[in-house]
């Protein structure tokens, strides 16, 4: 595996974190995983984004995300309901003689605008929320927040990814398979995948590995709240010829270091840990490159 | 006058659909010649903005007066703009709720109920 480690100079890693649930330590994994790494840290999870309350980076600006959004000139519309007949997401309805407008529901895409002939339509920034740009002094970290009650959180993560800098990064994606995921892994050079032994682990993690696999994501597995024994995950992963990268195993250390906020890699045991995670998917990327 | 009802199925016995924008099909009665017209709902195969399409194809068909069980906040917002009378349906029959509507007996739905009543959780989080 090693020989394959000159290809990687120059090339800059994307690497995913996702898990098919919520709460099996995604965040954990990424923040740990990006600061022995020195890898840059990207929060996705613009809904619940909670990577910084670990990681805790000075933040030195703030940018607000916004989408480009209709704006109709009732003087000018003629009533031709092209728009409303364009816009696939059913954010434009013809409503007693007037084009209704929701906002929530409209993604920017400007078909709406294009199509109108009759130049009723110009474009307005709608804000959806704000991207956190810091570091804490030894990394770079990024974190994307969708305003509450905001539903358009793929524009947010685009956003956030274009600001991306070449460097290796951690991406920190929200839990789930949805287009938020879809999304935040677009492009990536490997997933990692999140999980913990239980039934409801594995089904989930079923989920997320079709996900990445339809998308041509090579991949690997870190197994959270792991005990000595073979769980089942290991079994399946054996059975399926995935592989498993690091089993986690949940002891005091772990209990003290998260209940007072700390970071894993303060100790000196999850330091080692989380360098030989990060070694190999470094190992893994290269040798994809090949 | 025109009075849609959402409905399971496609003939007139069909039970009555709770939900407006992820209804199957409306059940379109026109009070003049008393006849029933079934349509399928353009809302259920929306990927977003069910109760906007659906409340969209009720006014493009001239409907006055809607009975169904939850409406979402959108549609209220079509049906209304449309001058689209709202009834809440009381569990009987598609037949013996228009009666008691044209005897003026069905409440009235002012208010959203649920937003997105008939979609999943969208990803992990309980
Ligand atoms: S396409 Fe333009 S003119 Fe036609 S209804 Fe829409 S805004 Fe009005
Ligand atoms: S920009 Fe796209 S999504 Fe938004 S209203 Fe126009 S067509 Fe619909």
């Amino acid at each position: 595996m090693l020989e394959c480690k000159t290809e990687m100079e120059g090339h800059n890693m994307q690497i995913a974190v996702l898990s098919g649930k919520g709460g099996t330590g995604k965040t954990t994994v990424s923040t740990n995983l990006a600061k022995a790494m020195g890898w840059q840290y990207v929060d996705c999870d613009v809904e619940e984004p909670n990577g910084f309350i670990f990681l805790n980076p000075k933040i030195t600006k703030t940018e607000k995300a916004s989408i480009p959004v209709p704006k109709i000139d009732p003087i000018k519309c003629v009533g031709c309901q092209k728009c409303v007949k364009i816009c696939q997401f059913n954010a434009l309805a013809w409503v007693n003689r007037d084009v209704l407008f929701f906002d929530k529901l409209c993604h920017g895409c400007g078909a709406c605008s294009l199509v109108c002939r009759y130049n009723a339509i110009s474009e307005v920034d709608r804000e959806i929320g704000n991207i956190d740009v810091g570091n804490d002094g030894e990394i770079a970290c990024l974190r994307g927040t969708l305003d509450i009650g905001e539903p358009m959180a793929v524009p947010i993560i685009r956003n956030l990814k274009k600001m991306i800098g070449n460097e290796n990064t951690i991406i920190d994606c929200s839990p789930g398979s949805s287009c938020t995921v879809v999304a935040s892994i677009e492009g990536v050079d490997y997933a990692l995948l999140v999980t913990e032994p239980t039934a409801f682990g594995l089904h989930d993690l079923k989920i997320a590995i079709e996900l990445v696999r339809n998308m041509n994501i090579p991949f690997g597995i870190i197994i959270n709240r792991a005990s000595d024994e073979k769980d089942l995950i290991e079994e399946y992963c054996e059975k399926e010829k995935i592989n498993v990268l690091e089993k986690i195993k949940f002891d005091k250390d772990i209990a003290v270091l998260y209940s007072k906020g700390r970071m894993l890699v303060e100790h000196d045991k999850y330091k080692d840990l989380f360098l030989n995670i990060g070694k190999r998917i470094e190992e893994e990327v290269s040798c994809n490159l090949l | 006058m025109k009075i849609a009802i959402t409905s399971v199925t496609k003939d007139k016995e069909s039970v009555i659909d709770e939900r407006f924008g992820r209804c199957n099909y409306f059940a379109i009665y026109d009070t003049e010649s008393k006849s029933f017209e079934h349509v399928e709902n353009k809302g259920v195969t929306s990927s977003q903005g069910a109760g906007i399409a659906a409340g969209q194809q009720l006014l493009d068909c001239g409907v006055e007066a809607v009975i169904t069980g939850y409406v979402g906040p959108n549609a209220i917002r079509v049906l209304q703009g449309g001058n689209v009378a709202i009834h809440k349906f009381t569990g009987k029959s598609i037949q013996e709720e228009i009666n008691l509507f044209l005897d003026n007996k069905l409440e009235k739905i002012n208010e959203a109920g649920p937003a997105h009543a008939g979609m999943q959780n969208r990803n992990g989080r309980a």
